[in-house]
């Protein structure tokens, strides 16, 4: 009889795990917290090549939209409305001239300035990379101190899809040296809000 | 044509000195910048503990977490392959390919598909891939393999990639600034993102309770081709697997620190289903893995995570080079891993190694790769694997080395013929000598001084 | 306390000074030292090249030379790791049990047995540290560069006790010598490499002597260094301890 690929391969693994052993018991008391979790957030998004606005962050943020709107490029602001039909369905070809896109995050996490986007928030998956800024817009109460926290507060597999996101993409390939602006984003841009802008 | 060894390509690579010191210099410097984000985490060292712990488990319970991950992956609409070898899994991934008719494929940075030889296997059936990974880019132009699991092109200096984008992409002849140089990559492959039908990724992390998947990059060019094309294969180990959700933020924490000193990579891609109108697979592979599984002595190395910061501490990897390894994964888990895959071929690798620990202190899971590369020498002496002048020159050496009275005489005598006929060894024949002065020969062992002396 | 003092093979042979002085230090410190007349080598060499199979006539022999003594003490931190990792043949398992757990590298000896924390030894001149690595990483004789873990360290704690002595560290603390057993020979290029590496970095601090709990170590950067027309000397940590003007 033959067996599936998938027959042997399970039956070869069968055989062959050890013993069972525990899975570690994980008191979250022992990760790190920080005293200020706002300024290490903060301090994070700049050391990975973002910028962070926090203070008359609204004004600084209405003051981005309409600077970026009298340039004339293509922009998507998904602050208002994410679920909004009108990009949901575009293509690569058609996004390709995106310049900047407004994006609410859920959560930031304070000892990485990572934050994280679910699909709900981005109406279409390409948006966040395919654009040449990136613009994120975070409620400020909404920053925990490491990833642990983050999974606690977010239910990752909720959607079909969700990204962390740690300032504008970049690479290193190139003897160390540090590029910033790969195939994601060149730039990006937080602010942090107060309460619902 | 067979594959240079270990000793002798490190020689060669060795004979440019000051190209070792800058490829040593360079991969120290990650070294460095692992051990400046490592220390600012009080609880690294439990998190390693953790980690170690959660890929133990995962690993004793492997077959249940592979069903459940199917199981729950399927419910949501990736389609689940399975490869038992290489060859499998390129037969598969050309399926998909062919059936689809597809003529436009682009994939980011997967160990496995190098391991797998995806590349040349779909080359052979006139299919081309875009490798999009920067450092493979760059690699792939060159027509060379890469050197490093994480850093692929680390073996290159800006002048070579000047040079490679000069004559692919036509860049500046002399222009060497990586910005610049990087923009030019930039610039060239988002027309290929754009116009990809099929992006092929690796996985880092597969999650059973949900059937999901983590893709960690920081130039966004596995998101850039996934979000694009109308499919999506992402290629796993059966190792790749950990239990819930809730883990990564263990895995998350240990992988970029490890690898280049970062908190977190700029992008932790989680794939739940496809999107509408999408194909989304996995193809599950085992080539080898679940024989390792059945190895009590190195199925630890199956908890790898690829973080490379094993390379970038080994002295040997840094002065020798990832290509003198031979293999897709160079460096001290290289050196585990590929015994296994092919001991004839590979046999030479746990012996590129002084033993000296630093590897097994780096690895966020806790892998005992030095000790296991020791085992690994057992193993690989008992097959037969080693040169018969070695095999013969240990047999006497033990002997000698057995016998006390035989054990005097012969160091009496041998350090007699080294005071008077020094050329005896002080020649080109020894190979210690070659770089090194001798040792002198003192006239008395301390046995002769104590009997003497006490 | 009663110890058997276990000399490695090529420090008999080759370094006994090394020797000499492991004896004399802990005669000084209070200690009644035999040396086993018949004893040769751990059997590291053949169980690093894959050859553990080919080790039990030195396991035999160790046996024979130093059971039942309660301490046995050795200046070599990788022979010592090597006694207590692999030597699982030639007798009794209770027996190699407890030699196992009865055998100790010099530094460790010294700062945890007989707890020294004076030492009447004087050495003025700058010498370099290199950290030995299997004693290090194997019996944590220091703590690890790699761990996020308080620093120590055994050999420094008795060196800072000799009076006169600059101690100076290289900026790679614990990178491997390249010495690696038969590595040395068989991965010659990059065991020399890894060499004249290390002792770049003590040359960078004007040093006049390294120093090392191995001669292996020493043994391989001396080839270097000699080959180099270097002034620079190595030496065993026992003869710095040792030393008096």
């Amino acid at each position: 009889m033959i067996m599936s690929s998938r027959e042997t391969i399970l039956k070869a693994v069968a055989m062959n795990k050890p013993d069972l052993s525990e899975l570690p018991d994980m008191d979250l008391s022992m990760t790190i917290q920080y005293a200020d979790c706002k300024q290490q957030f903060v301090d994070m998004v700049e050391a990975s090549g973002g910028k962070a606005f926090y203070q008359n962050s609204r004004q600084d943020l209405l003051n981005d939209l309409a600077e970026v709107k009298a340039e004339g490029k293509f922009m998507i602001n998904l602050l208002e409305n994410p679920h909004t039909e009108e990009w949901k369905n575009l293509k690569a070809f058609e996004l390709e001239g995106l310049d900047t896109c407004y994006l609410r995050a859920e959560l930031g996490v304070a000892e990485s300035g990572a934050m994280w986007i679910s699909e709900k928030q981005m109406s279409n998956r390409l948006l966040p990379f395919i654009c040449q800024h990136l613009v994120i817009v975070l409620d400020q109460g909404n920053i925990v101190n490491n990833m642990h926290h983050a999974y606690h507060q977010i239910d990752a597999a909720a959607e079909g899809f969700g990204v962390f996101i740690a300032g504008p993409s970049k690479t290193a390939d190139i003897e160390q040296n540090l590029v910033i602006g790969a195939h994601g984003a060149r730039s990006m841009r937080v602010y942090l809000i107060d309460n619902e802008m | 044509m067979s594959i240079k060894q270990h000793a002798e390509a490190a020689e060669e690579f060795i004979r440019d000195e000051a190209r070792t010191d800058w490829h040593d210099e360079t991969l120290w410097f990650v070294r460095d910048k692992r051990d400046i984000a490592v220390n600012k985490l009080p609880e690294w060292e439990i998190l390693r503990d953790w980690a170690s712990r959660i890929k133990d488990h995962t690993l004793s319970n492997l077959d249940h977490y592979l069903k459940s991950f199917e199981e729950k992956a399927a419910s949501n609409g990736i389609i689940v392959h399975w490869a038992t070898d290489a060859e499998d899994h390129n037969r598969i991934i050309h399926k998909i390919i062919a059936d689809n008719k597809i003529d436009k494929i682009v994939k980011s940075k997967s160990m496995l598909t190098e391991e797998c030889h995806l590349n040349e296997y779909l080359q052979s059936k006139g299919i081309k891939i875009l490798d999009s990974d920067l450092g493979e880019y760059i690699v792939q132009l060159r027509e060379e393999t890469p050197s490093h699991i994480v850093l692929p092109a680390i073996h290159l200096k800006r002048q070579d990639v000047s040079e490679t984008f000069h004559e692919h992409l036509h860049t500046e002849k002399g222009n060497y600034d990586p910005q610049y140089l990087a923009g030019a990559a930039r610039h060239h492959l988002r027309e290929r993102f754009i116009e990809a039908d099929l992006a092929i990724t690796g996985v880092n992390f597969a999650i059973a309770e949900s059937g999901s998947f983590v893709v960690c990059t920081n130039e966004g060019n596995a998101d850039m081709g996934v979000h694009a094309a109308n499919i999506h294969i992402a290629c796993m180990g059966i190792e790749k697997l950990i239990p819930k959700t809730d883990h990564l933020g263990v895995f998350l924490r240990l992988l970029a620190r490890s690898a280049t000193g970062q908190p977190i990579t700029t992008y932790s891609s989680h794939f739940n289903k496809p999107r509408p109108g999408q194909q989304m697979h996995v193809v599950i592979v085992d080539n080898g893995r679940s024989r390792q599984l059945g190895r009590p002595d190195f199925r630890n190395s199956l908890k790898c995570i690829r973080c490379a910061a094993c390379f970038n501490t080994c002295p040997v990897y840094r002065k020798s080079g990832g290509h003198s390894y031979h293999s897709a994964v160079a460096g001290p888990i290289g050196s585990i891993l590929n015994p296994n895959l092919d001991m004839k071929a590979n046999s030479d690798l746990p012996f590129a190694s002084t033993l000296c620990g630093s590897c097994s202190n780096v690895c966020p899971v806790k892998i005992d790769i030095h000790q296991q590369l020791w085992k690994w020498r057992q193993i690989i002496v008992a097959n037969g694997n080693v040169e018969k002048g070695k095999k013969v020159g240990m047999q006497g050496m033990a002997w000698v080395l057995s016998n006390p009275q035989v054990y005097r005489i012969s160091g009496k005598i041998g350090r007699w013929v080294m005071r008077t006929f020094p050329f005896m060894l002080s020649n080109r024949l020894n190979a210690w000598y070659k770089q090194r002065e001798m040792p002198r020969a003192p006239e008395k062992s301390f046995r002769d001084w104590f009997i003497e002396n006490k | 306390m009663k110890i058997g003092l276990f000399i490695p093979c090529y420090i008999d042979q080759f370094y006994p000074e090394a020797a000499i002085a492991t004896y004399q230090l802990l005669k000084k410190l209070g200690c009644e030292v035999s040396y086993p007349m018949d004893q040769t080598c751990c059997g590291q060499p053949m169980a690093n090249s894959g050859f553990s199979n080919l080790t039990k006539g030195c396991d035999v022999n160790f046996v024979k030379n130093f059971r039942g003594f309660e301490y046995i003490v050795a200046p070599s931190g990788s022979c010592v790791l090597h006694i207590k990792q692999h030597l699982k043949k030639g007798a009794d398992p209770s027996v190699l049990q407890k030699i196992r757990e009865s055998v100790y590298e010099l530094s460790e000896f010294l700062i945890d047995i007989l707890k020294v924390t004076r030492l009447e030894a004087s050495f003025p001149h700058k010498v370099g540290m290199h950290v030995s690595c299997h004693g290090q990483r194997g019996l944590h004789l220091s703590s690890m560069s790699e761990l996020v873990a308080p620093e120590f360290s055994k050999a420094e704690q008795l060196l800072n006790m000799v009076e006169g002595l600059e101690l100076l560290k290289p900026v790679r603390v614990d990178e491997c010598c390249g010495f690696g057993g038969a590595f040395c020979v068989f991965e010659e290029a990059v065991s020399v490499k890894m060499g004249k590496d290390r002792i770049k970095e003590h040359l960078v601090n004007d040093v006049e002597f390294i120093t090392a709990g191995d001669t292996s170590c020493l043994m391989h950067l001396e080839g270097i260094l000699n080959r180099q027309g270097s002034g620079v000397k190595t030496i065993h940590l026992a003869e710095i301890l040792n030393n008096v003007l």
